[in-house]
């Protein structure tokens, strides 16, 4: 086997053959659909997170959790893909909607992400001390201003090593995007490989990338964490 | 001032007051003593609805606040409660935590104002945001000053002691100039040798004549600071009277009983 002209081939057609031009196009749709993914999802996570934290004496409160419920169910219970094809080839359709498979993929990621991150929340949210909602509370301030102030602070600082975990499963899931066509890294990839014919080093520079940009988020993560972790630190 | 009537909590099946009468004077320190699971934590923490009664009522300044149509945070600003395990706002500095609800309540006032001037010909006077903030911060480093806790303001509450926490809880409550204040056993987790700065801190406040209702386990302040006493068991008051009375002549045997195993 001759790696050495295999490395070659692939520079060639890298530089030559705008393999270049798309594989930066891959790599922005792919952080575009993980980022703004992820965005759209810590909404939605904190709504329903929110809801379903919220004390359920009255009927509105229960009907919502109800509707969160199903909505996590939902989308804990079908695969990625199985949500972007049903997204793409049935939803839109059924409701008369174009969309490009990159916006699909940024909508069919944000509504998954924001059940898996409801569920992170929730449990970050419980994991504060009850005493904080309840000191909040006990000097006049409403239930709404202690979470905001009080509780979500603290809850955001116990999930971030867990928010980071998501982001990057996030970014990892994004090679699924290329079933509904948006163009993404694996896209990319495969093309420089179908036109060069040669497969190992274009899908191995493709692993190389994926690595790297974990790496740099999991070293994000630890600066937030570490700037986070001031109250915790003895002055 | 507050008037409890046939006041009522159960959780589930479990009846734990069975219509409990008190009223509270301007001025009151009532000390609220009893075994644990008589009840009475939970009937301090109904004062300021932090657990809802489930029957009763508890008029506070005219207004029956136990009513779930009442809004209870205008109320609870009133009702300050200082807590055993002092839940400080873990995320925020020792002065933040002071200020933070009176600034809060203090912009909340501000802008139900200026909805008003909207509206209406009489014009309320409107404070500046940043006034509010600026006067938030004089109290509250006069109140730190007063615990001797000035060199504090700027560090978070997992690096103080028991005590030094309790103490700023206290004034946290403080800040909102409360017509009341509850404190449901605030010696209770504290070290032997930091519950004294705080009940020193205590009978300040009672000699300043604030209103307070103490459930306690401290039989030396109910005896020397409270005006009145009252025993709970059973989710009832068994017994009240002034201090000097009931610890010395004590009349239903329950009361007989717990006291002399406490003292």
């Amino acid at each position: 086997m001759n790696f050495d002209r295999k490395i070659e081939n692939f520079i060639a057609f890298f530089i030559h053959h705008d393999g270049y031009k798309e594989v930066l196009l891959g790599l922005s749709n792919t952080v575009k659909i993980a980022v703004i993914g992820l965005l759209i999802g810590i909404v939605i996570g904190t709504v329903i997170a929110t809801v379903r934290v919220i004390p359920k004496y009255k009927l509105l409160p229960r009907i919502l959790n109800g509707f969160c419920s199903l909505y996590v169910g939902l989308f804990r219970g079908t695969p990625m893909v199985v949500q972007l094809l049903v997204f793409y080839y049935v939803a839109l359709p059924l409701m008369h909607l174009k969309l490009d498979s990159v916006t699909v993929s940024i909508i069919v990621f944000g509504l998954n992400s924001g059940a898996y991150i409801s569920e992170i929340m929730r449990g970050g949210i419980q994991s504060v001390d009850y005493g904080q909602m309840e000191g909040g509370r006990s000097v006049g301030l409403s239930f709404s201003t202690t979470m905001m102030k009080i509780v979500i602070p603290q809850a955001v600082k116990n999930i971030l090593p867990t928010m980071g975990n998501e982001f990057i499963a996030l970014i990892k899931e994004t090679s699924v995007v290329s079933f509904v066509g948006a163009a993404d890294l694996y896209k990319a990839f495969n093309y420089i490989g179908t036109n060069s014919y040669e497969f190992m080093v274009p899908y191995l520079v493709m692993a190389l990338i994926y690595i790297v940009m974990v790496c740099l988020i999991s070293l994000l993560i630890k600066i937030m964490e570490r700037s986070l972790n001031k109250s915790d630190r003895h002055h | 001032m507050i008037d409890i009537i046939d006041l009522k909590k159960s959780f589930g099946k479990n009846e734990v007051l069975r219509g409990i009468n008190l009223t509270v004077n301007k001025g009151d320190i009532v000390a609220v003593i009893g075994p644990s699971g008589s009840g009475k934590s939970t009937f301090l923490r109904c004062i300021n609805c932090m657990e809802d009664p489930t029957g009763g009522k508890i008029i506070f300044n005219g207004v029956d606040i136990a009513d779930p149509k009442v809004n209870i945070n205008i109320h609870r600003r009133k009702i300050c409660m200082v807590f055993q395990h002092f839940n400080l706002f873990n995320n925020k500095t020792v002065i933040q935590n002071i200020m933070l609800s009176p600034v809060i309540c203090a912009k909340q006032d501000r802008r139900k104002a200026l909805r008003h001037n909207l509206f209406h010909k009489d014009k309320i006077a409107v404070r500046s945001v940043a006034d509010i903030k600026k006067e938030a911060r004089a109290n509250a480093e006069r109140l730190l000053a007063r615990i001797g806790l000035s060199d504090k303001a700027n560090v978070y509450p997992s690096t103080l002691s028991g005590g030094q926490k309790q103490r700023v809880a206290i004034v946290r409550s403080l800040a909102m100039n409360p017509q009341v204040m509850l404190f449901d056993e605030p010696t209770s987790a504290l070290d032997p040798e930091m519950v004294g700065e705080v009940l020193d801190l205590m009978k300040e406040l009672a000699a300043e004549g604030m209103t307070m209702v103490v459930v306690t386990h401290e039989m030396g302040f109910a005896r020397e600071v409270a005006n009145r006493v009252l025993f709970i068991d059973e989710g009832v008051i068994m017994e009240q009277g002034e201090p000097a009375e009931f610890f010395g002549n004590p009349q239903c045997d329950r009361l007989k009983d717990f006291l002399a195993k406490v003292l």
